[in-house]
């Protein structure tokens, strides 16, 4: 059980942080830097792709983009073990690349295609793999709170040593499962780490509008769940507090909730015009604490790397994407009779 | 062999599954310490420690998401919901999660687990107690649902059911718990120990999903039935002296259409029976199935008797249930036609 004394509150906002001049980074930081800027580039460039994608037809139903949140999941996936789970929502694409499943097989879930994750019949919010222990993919908001308390619960009972890593957002956060699930973890002591992706807006409705506390790494606190506001926009603030909430959760002494205050520049989904911020708000963020800017400002302020490599780095990934997504536009589309299957487990004749 | 109630053999079923597979766990409100509301538990935690049958929190959402991350990830969990009425707050989770993880990860993910849940009425339970639920499972493809009528069948259905690779929902007639209640309720109610399916061996046996059981043989009518309604059909035929062929469905989903089949078919007559309100109740769609399957065969317009669509009242409980006598003036009516 942890003490309810260790709630951390500090709320950090980095808005007006720039890096310049000469900076001294610790080693492991430099060695990371220039990795967890092509994991982060990746998610952008793919998201974009799929955007681009998705605006010439190619891509049909739901499509939640990451654009903006790359950060949190790049950070919190560098310091899980390959035995690990993890679970999210609907906004999945980040954290399908992040965990290493292949961009092609993503993009061909997106486009429905017969080399899809899911074969086509889950779509962008559902895809899984048992090979990277991701497990979902969820298009129901809340719902894989309890899922990953139960897959928290199975790595108790196995003695494994593994951590669920669970995501939700802040609207999810407002479901009633989510407590049921906190009070769950709390009480038997499981190894969850609940990452809240507070990217401010549910939809279209702001923190603001929808929570009577807004400090959302709070709501542990009758649980008693340690709690932790991250600055989401920091890869190295989230590898940081993923790291102590981790052990904290391998460690056996349960469950520990961070907050990431994040942004994402599109909108909810595809058909959402996002009136209800303001362009400015956006831009500001984007100029200011853009998780990939910020961190490229590092690595040439420490001399990591030149204009010219990071150019040819972007190059790389672009033509990774561009693989990805012309190998989701060639692929087959599934046959009809996949329709039938894996609805129940096959009657052995 | 020895004589059990229902609720012996479904404590006797998990502890049996328990003791073959330390993957089962079981779990719910109030089912480690105090042994289940109904006592379908008891003794289980004593036999296998509070690690493997432990009391959730009163929150059904919680306790059904939970059990799916389990089975995912190699666990067999066998959960309670105390009462079927209480199963809605998890429902969401039953239906898009449950149900369809194997579908949506292509194969890759299945949720082996089992949702145990008293159902029906018969003990003055009133709205929130007595409901039976069963077609809004049935209605949802990826979960497989049994409804047993006696001790014997309960413990062979539910072993079967925690070994199937698939969710499964276990509705378990609350009226029938203690013996074979025919609907006359103001009769003393045989005990299950006076009853041949009663008799129980202790040990291992299963009964495989989608077979029903021919409880009576006849000739003159099929009646298709399960749970509590299988003994109100005997009773109906008893005081009636029609020869009838009554079938205890025993899983409603998958459905043994075949036995179904060529009973109406032999018989050329078919009358349902179901304990739920009527409108879009499972007998709908036995109705349809038989329909589309025994049409040429048939005598007689098929016919139904079910509760009625209202709530389940307290006082009126017996005016709701569908009892031997509506039962019987239906058979007698489907023999004129």
């Amino acid at each position: 059980m942890t003490d309810s004394a260790t709630i951390q509150g500090e709320a950090i906002d980095k808005s007006d942080v720039t890096i310049e001049g000469e900076v001294t980074l610790p080693a492991d930081m430099r060695e990371d830097m220039l990795k967890y800027y092509k994991e982060m580039l990746l998610i952008r460039r793919f998201e974009e792709k799929a955007g681009q994608l998705y605006g010439m037809g190619e891509i049909a139903g739901f499509c939640h983009l990451y654009i903006g949140q790359e950060a949190v999941v790049t950070g919190v996936q560098a310091v899980l073990e390959d035995k690990d789970q993890v679970i999210t929502g609907y906004r999945d694409h980040g954290h399908m690349l992040a965990c290493g499943m292949s961009p092609g097989g993503v993009m061909a879930e997106l486009t429905g295609r017969a080399d899809g994750l899911s074969r086509g019949k889950g779509g962008s919010m559902h895809m899984f793999s048992r090979e990277k222990n991701f497990f979902g993919g969820h298009g129901i908001v809340g719902a894989q709170v309890p899922l990953g308390t139960g897959l928290a619960f199975a790595n108790k009972y196995k003695n494994n040593g593994a951590v669920c890593a669970t995501y939700f957002g802040d609207g999810a956060a407002n479901q009633g499962q989510v407590y049921e699930a906190f009070n769950m973890a709390s009480l038997w002591n499981l190894p969850v780490v609940y990452i809240i992706e507070n990217n401010h807006y549910a939809m279209g409705t702001s923190v603001e509008r929808s929570s009577a506390e807004t400090e959302l790494y709070k709501r542990g606190i009758s649980f008693e769940i340690a709690g932790k506001m991250v600055d989401g926009m920091d890869v190295f603030a989230v590898r940081e507090a993923a790291s102590e909430a981790v052990d904290h959760a391998r460690q056996g002494k349960g469950p520990f909730i961070l907050e990431m205050n994040t942004y994402r520049y599109r909108g909810h989904s595809m058909s959402d015009p996002a009136k209800y911020r303001k362009r400015e708000e956006v831009d500001d963020i984007r100029s200011h604490r853009d998780p990939i800017e910020g961190l490229k400002k590092q690595i040439l302020a420490a001399e990591l790397s030149d204009e010219a490599h990071l150019k040819e780095i972007d190059k790389e990934i672009r033509a990774q994407v561009k693989a990805a997504a012309d190998f989701a536009l060639e692929s087959p589309e599934p046959d009809a009779k996949e329709l039938w299957t894996d609805v129940l487990k096959p009657v052995e004749a | 062999m020895s004589r059990m109630t229902m609720i012996e053999a479904i404590r006797n079923a998990q502890h049996v599954a328990m003791s073959r597979d330390e993957d089962v766990v079981v779990y719910g409100e109030d089912v480690g310490y105090f042994g289940g509301v109904f006592r379908c538990t008891q003794g289980l935690q004593e036999a296998f420690g509070p690690s493997r049958c432990f009391d959730s929190p009163i929150n059904e959402s919680g306790i059904i998401g939970t059990a799916i991350g389990m089975a995912a990830y190699g666990l067999r969990p066998c959960v309670e919901i105390q009462f079927a009425d209480y199963m809605y707050p998890g429902y969401d989770q039953l239906t898009q999660e449950a149900a369809r993880i194997r579908y949506r990860s292509n194969g890759d993910f299945t949720t082996p687990m089992t949702v145990r849940m008293p159902t029906g009425g018969g003990i003055y339970g009133g709205q929130t107690h007595s409901q039976s639920p069963e077609a809004l499972f049935a209605h949802v493809c990826g979960l497989k649902t049994v409804l047993p009528s006696n001790p014997y069948d309960a413990k062979g259905l539910l072993i079967a059911a925690i070994e199937d690779d698939d969710p499964v929902i276990f509705l378990e007639p609350k009226r029938l718990y203690n013996g074979p209640f025919d609907g006359h309720h103001d009769r003393p109610v045989t005990p299950w120990s006076k009853d041949d399916l009663g008799e129980v061996p202790e040990d291992y046996y299963t009964i495989p999903l989608g077979k029903a059981a021919i409880r009576r043989p006849g000739t003159d009518v099929t009646i298709l039935a399960y749970g509590t309604m299988v003994y109100v059909a005997l009773a109906a035929v008893k005081e009636t002296g029609i020869d009838a062929e009554i079938i205890d469905l025993r899983t409603i989903l998958p459905l043994d259409i075949e036995t179904i089949e060529a009973s109406v078919r032999r018989t050329g007559r078919c009358l349902i029976l179901h304990e739920a309100t009527r409108t879009c109740g499972f007998g709908a769609e036995l109705m349809a199935q038989v329909q589309e399957q025994c049409f040429y065969h048939l005598e007689a317009p098929i016919s139904r008797v079910t509760g009625w669509d209202t709530p389940y009242p307290h006082a009126q409980e017996w005016h709701y249930f569908p009892g031997p006598k509506r039962v019987s003036a239906a058979l007698c009516e489907i023999m004129e036609g």
